[in-house]
């Protein structure tokens, strides 16, 4: 009986709420729907909606954004009364409130959806005295998407210039001939080494202060291959001091295989390739230390630099040592620049390694860069005759970019 | 195998890391994260490599009574003054942040102070006017300084009915001129790097795996 009561009672309370609820679930003044508008958010994995709504024309404290997961079928009607708070009879209508807006917002992203549901959404735009209800929307369920759309021109060029690189290798491969021009602080290297050959002294090189997933670093590690190739031709010693323990790691397998290169692996020795220290400054005073007892005849400073690069630059000078840098730090180009015998600017950094090595192939690759950079220039020159005839177009054209 | 195996591993995890950065599958962005968390245990991994080749250097420079040999004990005492307390006090409180406040810090600010006068000598030696390049290079640089210091507020005149100000031609050489080579430069890098990002996960560059056959 007890148990029969209880249902009852629960069988009313129910009918009481749809009865409370009733005017609420159903047709809706469509000025209210086109003011709210669902969308898939771009560029996700089905994880969010995006809601925009129009600015009213009344005066409003702020929004409430209320949810509810559909899943299949339509959304249920809701319609304001005056009688029932409308968030208390959403929250009892088993809607959700996913956040709060501001007055002046006009948008907001659902986040931490899930894409197989359907989602339907109310706003509440709360005045001195009422709350007016947007709403509710048509289900909308967020859509996977497998390609970030906003980077599709980045993928269009990555693919043009790889496609390039691979032409060229292969060009290159079958034995055409590639122009490179002369860059001097590469030229100099020969001389450089040899310079300390005849003085006896060591070479310094420092690969950068970068960890080992920077490409400039990369670079330096590249070019370091070359030298100790040459050191090692001409038995002289090099020297590698490092900041960062993988690229130390890395130096000092690039230095062994180098010097078995030019058959003599019995110059290798490991303290010549050793960590300093993370120290920023701390390295640079180690490095300075260095100069200023073993007075190497040769520096090499390649890769990515900060404000140490004049600390090193300028106690190199003063021990008179030949000094050649590299850097795509443009920060610190004038330091080297200034301090330096040669300095190899930015882009002359990477194409290093393929400038000595003289390798057909690595030459295809540079020459690919050489053919992006005529193509940039080229869209810089249309993007100010564009400008030039009509900005609509050019500002257009500039957004491709973008 | 011992050729190709790093080759093989440089493409992989090239090739996804640069489809990560194209898609918004989770996959992909737990995968990246997964590579960001391993390189940090490989870089804490290859700390104990560092200080035992520090140690090593060190050790060889007494042993073989180097010049300046004295200093490898202040350099090998320090390390393990550091370490040592670091481990007992851990780095809160105790003797550790007491070495790095009060010699860390100072000695690292000396060597950045030091910046001063090694700009002062090597804009002595960039500025001498030996050349067209360098007069310039000379002038530019003045006419920057001066219209960043409060007496270039006061530096105007008029040019053919114009007004011109120090401080608007310091702003023209360091947004117009200076900025075209920055970006210039830039554009260069940029492409340096892409072309060098592909040449390793194409398999073309090998330089870094200490050969180039």
């Amino acid at each position: 009986m007890a148990v029969n009561i209880t249902s009852s009672a629960k069988t009313a309370l129910l009918l009481i709420s749809l009865l409370l609820l009733a005017p609420l679930f159903s047709a809706v003044p469509g000025d209210c729907q086109a003011a709210l508008m669902v969308s898939d958010t771009p560029d996700d994995w089905g994880t969010s909606l995006t809601l925009l709504w129009d600015e009213p024309a009344f005066s409003v404290r702020g929004y409430e954004v209320w949810r509810l997961n559909v899943r299949d079928g339509p959304s249920p009607r809701f319609t304001p009364t005056d009688s029932i708070d409308a968030s208390a009879a959403l929250a009892a209508a088993g809607w959700e409130r996913v956040g709060d807006a501001d007055p002046e917002d006009s948008m907001l992203i659902d986040s931490g959806l899930n894409p197989d549901s359907s989602y339907s959404y109310i706003l509440l735009a709360g005045t001195q005295t009422t709350k007016e209800v947007w709403g509710p929307t048509e289900p909308q369920a967020p859509v996977r998407q497998w390609l970030r759309y906003a980077r599709t021109n980045i993928l269009v060029v990555v693919l043009m210039f790889m496609g390039t690189v691979v032409l060229l290798v292969e060009w290159a491969r079958r034995g055409a001939k590639l122009f490179i021009r002369r860059i001097a602080g590469l030229e100099a290297v020969e001389e450089a080494v040899g310079r300390a050959t005849e003085m006896g002294r060591p070479i310094l090189y420092i690969p950068g202060l970068d960890p080992m997933d920077e490409v400039a670093t990369v670079a330096a590690v590249n070019i370091l291959g070359q030298v100790a190739k040459t050191a090692g031709k001409y038995e002289t010693k090099l020297v590698v001091p490092n900041r960062d323990p993988i690229v130390m790691a890395v130096a000092q397998q690039v230095v062994r295989e180098s010097y078995s290169t030019v058959g003599k692996p019995h110059l290798y020795q490991e303290e010549n390739v050793f960590y300093v220290t993370f120290s920023q400054f701390g390295f640079a005073a180690a490095v300075a230390g260095l100069m200023i007892r073993e007075k190497p005849a040769t520096n090499f400073f390649i890769g990515r630099f900060y404000a140490e690069s004049l600390v090193l630059a300028e106690t190199g000078n003063a021990t008179g040592a030949i000094q050649i840098a590299g850097t795509d730090s443009d920060a610190q180009l004038p330091f080297f620049i200034s301090a330096c015998d040669y300095t190899l600017i930015g882009e002359e950094l990477y194409a290093g390694s393929v400038y000595l090595s003289r390798e057909p192939l690595l030459l295809g690759a540079l020459k690919a860069q050489d053919y992006a950079k005529a193509i940039i220039i080229a869209a810089i020159g249309a993007g100010i005759v564009l400008y030039m005839l009509n900005p609509g177009i050019a500002e257009r054209f500039a957004a491709l970019f973008e | 195998m011992k050729k190709q195996g790093p080759i093989a591993v440089a493409f992989l995890v090239g090739f996804l890391m640069l489809v990560q950065f194209f898609t918004p599958n989770p996959f992909f962005l737990k995968l990246y994260n997964w590579v960001l968390d391993w390189k940090q245990v490989v870089l804490g991994c290859t700390f104990i490599l560092g200080t035992w080749s520090l140690i090593r250097y060190h050790l060889t420079k007494i042993q073989r009574r180097k010049e300046n040999w004295q200093y490898s004990y202040v350099t090998l005492i320090g390390l393990m003054v550091t370490v040592v307390s670091a481990g007992i006090w851990k780095t809160a409180s105790g003797p550790y942040p007491w070495l790095f406040n009060n010699i860390q810090v100072p000695m690292q600010s000396t060597m950045f102070s030091l910046l001063a006068f090694f700009v002062a000598s090597a804009s002595y030696r960039a500025f001498r006017a030996r050349t067209v390049h360098a007069t310039l290079l000379l002038v530019a640089g003045a006419l920057v300084m001066l219209g960043r210091v409060p007496i270039g507020n006061y530096i105007r005149g008029e040019v053919f009915g114009v007004e011109i100000s120090l401080v608007a031609i310091s702003d023209w050489v360091l947004n117009v001129p200076n900025l075209a080579a920055k970006r210039g430069i830039m554009i260069g890098v940029g492409l340096g790097m892409s072309a060098t990002a592909i040449k390793i996960i194409l398999g073309i560059e090998k330089t870094y795996l200490g050969r180039s056959d």
